[in-house]
């Protein structure tokens, strides 16, 4: 069985919101929509959003460092909205392990958004069903689509390639390659709700040098005691190009 | 969480009407065996069932506010193999007709006793009907505690301390109604309905006091660290993704200072414990109907109060991610 999913790379994402308005500017007008807003320009706008993104200062000014951090539904594998739900209008894929809500069935109740530990549900303040990311169910198999835009809609939004789409039950996947190789983590792991999303750390290049490594050892001007520790005088390597 | 008033009112309320028929049940059972004197059938019983279904029914009508879409409500029967809302949805009109049932027996005293139990204990439809009912009554307050303390991730709640409470308090304000409607009535069960009011709010005092106490000492298992997966002990949220709230600010938050909390809590544990133990006893002294009638009124505020300390106590993991707006 496959299992779709994100896998949100921390390390390049850039906290641009380009994946929110995509999102939200594809599922408004989609199956999923409409993504009601109120007081849209107002003082206090508020809405319905599958995906934002929010913003993290780890350490103490002067180290610090800001993580810009998308979050939407994660795909749960053992999603525990799903079974607390009275209607069945939560439900799993089976075919894909996309986690979807059925509108019509759908009593507002909000008992599921309290069984989420993520926050990832949301009632729609007009429509007042739950609502929460499709990853695109509606866009993921369009055949008329090119087929380099069956992807959700925020992975193509995306201007630094932070979100990645694909199977992460198949072990070759760009996903699984991703979580495997680059340090996938799960969110809250300890409620055992093996979230499919995954998230990539931030990552630094940094390189050790040693103290022999930045000296030649092989100086042969050393040979003649010709080099001394007199770091202003020119060296061999200085003046030849060997 | 966000204490919202309909679920206030439905917990509250179809505890008393739950706790008021396993009073009156008790009642009958204990005439049965000759402990209290035989009640009149309509008078007392139908009586008392028709304010035990009117609870049930304004508890029902109250649970209706919560849902978005009221007129799919008939929906939420349909999972009982796994949500235990669904299941709260199902036994609550099983509950509410057997009541009914109990009530339309009594009033028109079809109370013959159908066979007759060694011991010459004549059994007739209403016990057997009132029996049925009492399981109910226990099936509904497993099934409207343990939806809260199902949900693992509301570490308050994910309690067996939850289901239990639920069941003393509504059972004691169940019995406490019936202590004052009986003494309403001028009947001589005040005592009897009171001092089971009485055992029944000293032993709920201790399982909500222990609870309390249990949630003081609580440890989060989640943090922003395992929120966000960044392993720093200084982390502060800068922006939310949203600046005029959401519905993660609305439903997962009370919005209201520690001051608040403390008050509902001293609210609470005066109103719903001594208050009404006091008043029983007086009531029970002075043969005053006002007092036991207080005594009911007075413990169903506190439990309003209970109520709503109960949910915003609790702390959902998901408030980690809505620290700061911006």
């Amino acid at each position: 069985m496959s299992q779709l999913a994100l896998v949100i790379d921390l390390n390049v994402c850039v906290g641009c919101h380009a994946c929110v308005t995509s999102c939200k500017e594809w599922n408004t007008n989609g199956w999923a929509g409409p993504m009601t807003d109120q007081n849209p320009y107002g003082e206090s706008p508020s809405g319905t959003f599958f995906n934002r993104v929010q913003t993290f200062e780890i350490g103490q000014y002067p180290n610090t460092e800001t993580v810009h951090f998308p979050k939407s539904c994660l795909h749960c594998e053992e999603p525990p909205c799903v079974p607390v739900c009275p209607t069945g209008a939560s439900y799993k894929r089976k075919e894909d392990g996309i986690v979807l809500v059925d509108y019509d069935k759908c009593i507002g109740c909000k008992y599921c958004s309290w069984a989420c530990p993520y926050g990832a549900r949301e009632l729609d303040a007009e429509q007042k069903v739950m609502k929460k990311c499709t990853l695109c169910v509606d866009r993921i198999y369009d055949e008329k689509l090119p087929e380099r835009e069956r992807r959700p809609a925020c992975v193509l939004a995306c201007p630094t390639n932070a979100r990645l789409f694909g199977d992460v039950h198949d072990p070759d996947s760009t996903v699984s390659v991703a979580i495997r190789e680059q340090g996938g983590y799960a969110l809250m792991p300890e409620w055992g709700t093996k979230p499919a999303n995954h998230y990539l750390p931030r990552r630094k290049t940094r390189i050790t040098l040693h103290k022999d490594e930045l000296e030649r050892v092989d100086n042969p001007l050393k040979k003649e005691g010709l080099a001394k520790a007199d770091d202003s005088r020119q060296t061999l390597d200085d003046t030849t190009s060997w | 969480m966000h204490p919202a008033l309909s679920v206030i009112l439905l917990t509250t309320l179809i505890g008393v009407g739950q706790g008021l028929f396993l009073a009156l049940y008790t009642g009958q059972v204990y005439s049965l065996i000759q402990l209290i004197p035989m009640q009149e059938s309509q008078r007392f019983y139908a009586n008392g069932a028709a304010v035990s279904l009117a609870f049930l029914i304004a508890g029902l009508i109250a649970s209706f506010f919560h849902l978005g879409r009221p007129e799919r409500a008939w929906r939420s029967a349909t999972r009982w193999r796994t949500s235990w809302l669904s299941r709260e949805v199902i036994v609550l009109p099983i509950m509410m007709a057997l009541v009914f049932t109990y009530a339309v027996i009594h009033y028109f005293g079809w109370t013959q006793p159908l066979f007759t139990l060694p011991g010459d204990m004549p059994i007739d439809a209403s016990l057997i009907v009132g029996a049925l009912g009492t399981l109910a009554a226990f099936a509904l307050f497993l099934s409207t505690g343990m939806i809260y303390a199902s949900i693992r991730f509301l570490q308050e709640w994910a309690s067996p301390l939850t289901v239990i409470n639920y069941t003393l308090l509504g059972g004691a304000s169940g019995f406490t109604l019936a202590a004052a409607f009986s003494a309403y009535l001028g009947l001589d069960l005040v005592g009897f309905f009171g001092w089971w009011a009485v055992v029944l709010t000293l032993a709920a005092a201790v399982t909500r006091i222990s609870s309390l106490i249990r949630n003081r000492r609580l440890k989060h298992k989640s943090n922003l660290q395992t929120a966000i997966g960044v392993r720093h002990n200084r982390i502060q949220q800068k922006a939310q993704g949203a600046m005029g709230g959401s519905f993660n600010t609305r439903e997962f938050f009370h919005h209201r200072g520690p001051g608040a909390m403390a008050f509902m809590r001293l609210a609470f544990l005066i109103l719903v414990f001594p208050v009404p133990i006091a008043l029983l006893a007086s009531a029970w002294f002075s043969h005053s109907e006002y007092l036991a009638l207080a005594a009911f009124a007075v413990q169903y505020i506190g439990l309003l109060a209970e109520r709503w300390y109960f949910f915003a106590d609790a702390q959902h993991p998901q408030n980690l991610y809505y620290q700061t707006v911006s």
